[in-house]
């Protein structure tokens, strides 16, 4: 009986060491059933996958192009902009609401007392936010090749293909400051409270007031933007409205990345202080 | 096998450790709550430790410092003669908790896969599933299963990883009568090939009918441990109450008298023949006088130390 296939070994000297390719395996695993109960979960996969292919189809191709009469410049804009905002949520509600979730019922209790490898935690959730933001970027990738012609190269596509996946990650790292604080059920709440006014005060869907434009700097998605519109070669939102006068709220590409990577890294440790200390 | 020992490194023998894990000394505070208060607790290798006592009497806390998921304020708490904290050492244990709410839309297979690629050496799921009984299962959504499934389901990813060390927290809370006796069932099974199990319950009978040696804890201390056998003898004693001029050295002296106290000018006594001792105090001391005799048990030590009604407890033990 299977007893006895417990009992194999079980006196005996038995390594408690793992091969790295154990190791890999544990890292594997836990980032395949990451995503697979990601993807199973109508509540979280059907907003963050579809909601930016349908608003980008709505609003970027057809509202704003039944407007530019033509020019490319607002499909480019319209294409870089809604991507942003589409790998801005797997990040920071699939870290929010999960983190938080397994801290309030018990999972993560059990996964720190069991020999969970702690890193494969936090990589297969990044994983997890990283996929989805790939599947929104190819699904909007695929819809501004067919219907939005920003009239991008290869390469441009490619370029903001892989820096808006990258770029979810201080938005991963946000989320996961909210769900090592906030109780499972504020973590939605907590989340939304700092994905709006991102998302508003990014610029991605409207020129902001010059008097409002200082604000932009607390946004992440801002600097993410202006990074993805730079490699593109097209003017922002708010640079486009005010013309030759330009807007207030400059950054430069080095800036851009220093205070997304400092985002990151901040929102990562001290999250990661947090669960060490109170789990 | 031979691979297997090979590989095993000096670090992980449990050659320089007795016990399976140990807590020395042990205490732990939350704020002005004392959670427990200086305990040792040791499980040996190949027993049942039944770890026994009423709510808040400190016995998830111990169980948290042996799985690292807290530090002790003082004493030490090792598993396998190492630190819980040590991934390492976790790889030997296996753990079923209480109250964890596991991923809805993971399928039982699933769950059970995910445990075992924590260890170096597991089960494959399907051993694990069979040897629960939960084969029948496998492809369901654990979102869907009823109460008593799921904690068929956390039983089967506790023993996945063929751990030597188990614990138990309450494996049988809101289960049915069938389910709990199939459950202690695998229990046995795992004992008698080899596995040394922590069991933390409610359920006096649980402890009986599985443990090998139980730890009684109340308000973080230690209050009885033994065998069950042994506890079961306390609960055979009788306590006496009473006022005498005799001296507790002379009472202690008598057959069958087991412990002596004198409290508040009242002489207590245990006894495992309270009829022989009654009748030798009435035959010593002429000013012998108020005399009440109870049973002695583990209900009781539990109320004495909690301060509930002591007379419920006395009935509970005795029914």
């Amino acid at each position: 009986m299977s007893a006895t296939t417990f009992a194999v070994e079980n006196n005996l000297l038995r390594s408690t060491t793992m091969s790295s390719a154990r190791l890999r395996h544990a890292y594997l695993t836990e980032t395949k059933f990451e995503c697979l109960r990601a993807l199973r979960a109508p509540a979280f996969a059907i907003p963050f996958l579809l909601l930016p292919l349908v608003l980008y189809v709505l609003f970027g191709v057809f509202l704003a192009g039944s407007m530019s009469k033509g020019d490319s410049t607002i499909a480019k804009i319209m294409l870089v902009n809604w991507a942003v905002f589409g790998v801005m949520g797997p990040g920071m509600f699939g870290f929010g609401m999960f983190v938080a979730t397994e801290r309030g019922q018990g999972l993560l209790t059990l996964k720190r007392a069991l020999p969970m490898p702690p890193a494969a935690y936090l990589f297969s959730k990044l994983i997890m936010a990283m996929l989805f933001s790939a599947i929104v970027m190819a699904t909007l990738v695929v819809a501004a090749a067919v219907l939005g012609h920003p009239g991008f190269s290869a390469g441009q596509y490619i370029g903001i293909y892989l820096l808006d996946v990258l770029g979810s990650l201080p938005f991963c790292a946000v989320g996961l400051f909210i769900g090592t604080r906030a109780s499972a059920k504020s973590a939605p709440a907590f989340a939304n409270l700092a994905y709006l006014p991102f998302m508003h005060l990014g610029g991605l869907f409207y020129p902001l007031p010059k008097s409002v434009q200082p604000l932009e700097f607390f946004s992440p998605a801002f600097y993410l933007d202006k990074l993805a519109l730079r490699l593109v070669g097209a003017p922002s939102l708010d640079q486009l409205a005010m013309g030759a006068t330009g807007p207030s709220s400059h950054a430069t590409p080095v800036m851009c990345v220093a205070v997304l990577a400092a985002v990151t890294l901040l929102c990562v440790g001290l999250s990661i202080r947090r669960l060490a200390r109170v789990g | 096998m031979k691979e297997a020992m090979k590989q095993a490194t000096k670090d992980d023998r449990l050659s320089d450790c007795d016990y399976l894990a140990e807590l020395k000394g042990v205490s732990k505070r939350f704020g002005s709550v004392v959670a427990l208060d200086g305990i040792d607790l040791q499980v040996r290798p190949g027993e049942l430790l039944a770890v026994l006592g009423p709510n808040g009497a400190g016995k998830s806390t111990a169980i948290s410092l042996l799985l690292g998921l807290q530090q002790p304020d003082a004493g030490s708490a090792r598993l396998l003669g190492r630190s819980p904290l040590l991934l390492a050492a976790r790889r030997s244990i296996g753990v079923m908790m209480q109250e964890v709410a596991l991923s809805p839309e993971l399928r039982v297979r699933e769950q059970i896969e995910l445990v075992a690629s924590y260890y170096p050496d597991p089960l494959s799921p399907d051993a694990a599933m069979e040897m629960t009984r939960t084969t029948a299962l496998g492809g369901r959504p654990y979102g869907k299963l009823s109460g008593g499934q799921k904690r068929q389901v956390q039983f089967a990813m506790a023993v996945v990883g063929r751990p030597r060390l188990l614990f138990l927290d309450e494996p049988t809370v809101g289960l049915d009568l069938p389910s709990r006796e199939m459950m202690w069932a695998m229990v046995r099974e795992l004992v008698s090939a080899g596995a040394s199990i922590v069991l933390t319950t409610h359920y006096l009978e649980e402890a009986e009918s599985l443990a090998d040696r139980v730890v009684v804890l109340a308000k973080g201390r230690v209050i009885a441990s033994g065998t069950v056998r042994e506890i079961r003898g306390i609960v055979g004693h009788k306590r006496i109450a009473c006022s005498t001029s005799l001296s507790a050295e002379l009472i202690a002296s008598w057959p069958g008298v087991q412990t002596v106290s004198c409290e508040r000018g009242r002489m207590q006594i245990t006894a495992s023949n309270a009829e022989t001792v009654v009748k030798r105090l009435v035959v010593a001391d002429a000013d012998f006088q108020d005399l009440e005799v109870r049973s002695a048990g583990l209900a009781e030590a539990f109320t004495e130390l909690t301060q509930e009604s002591v007379h419920e407890s006395t009935q509970e033990v005795a029914s």
